[in-house]
């Protein structure tokens, strides 16, 4: 009794992460079987390879609790690992089905195999990906960056117009212009943190004042003076990537590329009908390659934009996690909405709210004549801070100099009007 | 000063009737998760959305071992400062004025006292230090989501050796690691390095019984039909696309409001009027107020 082999052979598999078990009472310092021992390590391996980090730390820290906590309840073991090697919210679910894996295929007759299946363990991976589609494998895109790689000398030559608008390049120059963008440099304006910094101006640092004269018995000679520190803005970008921004999508990338490159804090993201959170994919070298592909596929599902709906997602799901520090947003869009106008204004008035700048661009504003008539714009044109052109490379390099000048927020600004 | 070491619960189930003895019905997996924080003497990091009881369960851990609560409430600039110690500098300067007026003034000998113990504010990470001569107590550094990044840098070290260095003074450490439970509302990403230190436990909103148990535990004056039906409404309720589901504390509130209004059963008008107290976000109100609330009421009464 008390192998682990015994676990697994007694109830059959369940989803259920919690399963009601009875708790036995049990010996608090039962013997070690080594088969345990060689057992965690292994299942630890298999988290490994599954890609939840775990620390060399708890395994021994997880050795050492099946020792207290005995093992003859399923559900405490389950417990007691996911306590130690986990650490994330987003591996627990991961945790759960290897763990059910684990334990089920390792009835008494099988325990002495040297490696848990290699199967079982592609099939964790592979689950893995399908849940979390920002998390693709980049590695599958080497030939193609390898063949593009190839082709790039003959781009480089290539002279790009900084006012022609970004619908009109031929491909070789898209490309330039996406390399010349990689390049661009990106300064948000800043914001005053909560932390205090020594400085030469600013008010008199008491704390340190005294700390300093007290030594001199009181008498006050250096004025130590501090300041608040100051960071620059995070910017978050949403950009619509639906069929009508097809021709501006491929630049749309290379922008949240170069922002990401050289900003501190970026977060992207890329709407249709839904929102996915693409950050991690824009910051690596072919990653634009693999989020092209998932724009492909999102108009392959068609359905058009629907701006509210993913702003809502956005507010619901994410708003909360990336919306720290005062950040400027920037929605990129050309305004043809098929959802619901109020939806994307109640939605934008409280995206708005939250930051300390809307910032609205969209493409279609540089074409002369262009009129911000569509239902959707008309709705969120009362909401927003700037609603600015965004087709070629002269007003992205107007983006930056206005983004520069966001030191304070939409409050500051209307003090120097 | 006599010391007495903390006494950890022998086992899971002891630990879980000490906490049941103190009101808190905690799951299997988040008893065990406490246990082993005590046993292995790390910190527990409690993770979940606001108002599932993370901070409540410091609270009721402290009581369950008989020892008191530090309590560090984070902020974005939390520094040194407020979360150590600081050195009382207006007093200080009031006694150099003091030590001014005297005539046989020593002068070295006064700034020297200027800086003992009795000029020293301590602050929630020193005083649980100082705390663990008499017993280990319960430090809850509470919403460390809210602290910045360079406050996790200095926590680390912190909890790696429990001591703290005061140039004045000297190293003052901590006989017993104290009971440490960190927790986030998850607001932002806190650093790897800070959580794989730690036991973890994410504490997901409580299941039906769970509340229905916290309810009639709670709201002693909620007949058993309404508690049955405030969970039930408030667990249908969460699973509403909103901008911040309703929370324990929520629940609890509107169950005692309910009673207040000498209601034994749900219907739609009282819902409508009561909702402000479940929903705190005026969209969320709207969305929900009207059908939607007929809809889950009528599955809660089905």
């Amino acid at each position: 009794m008390g192998s682990l082999g015994s676990l697994g052979s007694t109830g059959s598999r369940s989803n259920e992460p919690h399963e009601p078990e009875p708790h036995e009472p049990h010996e608090p310092n039962e013997p070690h079987e080594p088969k345990l021992i060689s057992n965690i390590l292994l299942f630890g391996r298999v988290l490994r390879a599954a890609g939840v980090h775990v620390h060399r730390e708890r395994m021994v820290d997880a050795i050492q609790a099946t020792e207290w906590i005995g093992i003859r309840s399923r559900a405490d073991l389950r417990a007691t690992l996911s306590a130690l090697l986990v650490h994330r919210h987003e591996d627990l679910a991961l945790f759960n089905e290897a763990f059910d894996l684990f334990f089920r295929s390792h009835d008494s007759s099988e325990l002495d195999l040297p490696l848990f299946s290699l199967g079982e363990r592609a099939r964790i991976a592979m689950r893995r990906n399908a849940g979390a589609p920002q998390r693709l494998d980049l590695e599958s895109e080497a030939s193609e960056a390898a063949a593009a790689a190839f082709a790039i000398g003959a781009y480089s030559t290539v002279e790009v117009s900084r006012t022609k608008d970004f619908a009109d390049f031929t491909a070789a120059e898209l490309e330039a212009a996406r390399r010349l963008m990689l390049r661009m440099r990106w300064q948000p304006g800043i914001r005053r943190t909560r932390r205090w910094q020594h400085a030469s101006r600013g008010d008199i640092d008491m704390p340190r004042l005294l700390r300093a004269n007290l030594m001199r018995g009181g008498e006050l000679i250096d004025l130590p003076r501090r300041i608040r520190r100051e960071a620059p803005r995070p910017i978050v970008m949403l950009a619509d990537v639906s069929g009508s921004m097809d021709r501006y999508s491929r630049m749309l990338l290379a922008f949240a590329s170069g922002l990401t490159r050289s900003a501190r804090q970026v977060e992207s993201f890329v709407f249709a009908t839904r929102l996915t959170r693409v950050s991690r994919l824009v910051s690596v070298a072919t990653g634009h390659r693999v989020v092209s592909r998932m724009v492909r596929d999102l108009h392959d599902w068609g359905g058009g934009t629907r701006i509210g709906e993913a702003l809502r997602g956005f507010n619901t799901t994410w708003a909360r996690r990336v919306m720290r520090h005062g950040p400027v947003i920037l929605i990129v869009s050309d305004g043809w909405d098929r959802g619901d106008p109020k939806l994307l204004a109640q939605e934008l008035a409280r995206l708005r709210r939250r930051c300390s700048r809307l910032i609205w661009l969209n493409p279609l504003l540089g074409s002369a004549g262009y009129e911000p008539l569509t239902r959707g714009m008309q709705a969120a044109l009362e909401h927003i801070d700037d609603f600015m052109p965004a087709h070629n490379l002269r007003s992205l390099e107007d983006l930056a100099a206005h983004l520069q000048r966001i030191d304070h927020g939409r409050h500051g600004d209307q003090r120097h009007t | 000063m006599s010391r007495a070491p903390l006494a950890i619960p022998p086992s899971v189930d002891a630990l879980q009737g000490a906490l049941a003895r103190e009101h808190y019905i905690a799951e299997r997996a988040l008893a065990v998760s406490i246990y082993l924080a005590l046993r292995l003497k790390r910190p527990l990091f409690l993770e979940g959305e606001a108002g599932v009881g993370k901070t409540e369960v410091a609270k009721v851990l402290a009581a369950a071992l008989n020892t008191s609560l530090i309590r560090l409430q984070c902020y974005e600039g939390l520094d040194v400062s407020q979360a150590v110690y600081e050195w009382n500098y207006p007093r200080q300067l009031l006694e150099i004025r003091m030590i001014e007026t005297a005539t046989d003034l020593d002068r070295a000998a006064a700034t020297h006292e200027l800086f003992t113990e009795t000029f020293l504010i301590k602050r929630p990470l020193l005083r649980a230090v100082e705390q663990t001569r008499e017993r280990a107590p319960v430090l809850l550094i509470d919403e460390i989501d809210r602290a910045d990044e360079e406050f996790e840098g200095y926590l680390l070290e912190f909890l790696s050796d429990f001591q703290v260095t005061i140039p004045e003074l000297g190293t003052i450490r901590a006989d017993e690691p104290p009971v440490v439970v960190i927790t986030s509302n998850r607001t932002r990403e806190v650093h790897d390095a800070l959580k794989r230190r730690c036991v973890y436990s994410w504490i997901p909103y409580p299941d039906f019984d769970k509340e229905y148990r916290i309810v009639t535990a709670k709201v002693p004056g909620a007949s058993e039909r309404l508690a049955r039906q405030v969970t039930a409404f408030v667990q249908d309720l969460r699973t509403a696309d909103l901008y911040k589901a309703a929370g324990i504390s929520e629940t609890l509130d509107w169950a005692a409001a309910l009673v207040a209004l000498d209601r034994d059963v749900l219907d739609r008008d009282v819902i409508d009027e009561t909702l402000g107290i479940l929903l705190k976000n005026q969209e969320d109100i709207d969305s929900v107020r009207g059908e939607r609330v007929g809809a889950i009421l009528a599955r809660v009464l089905a």
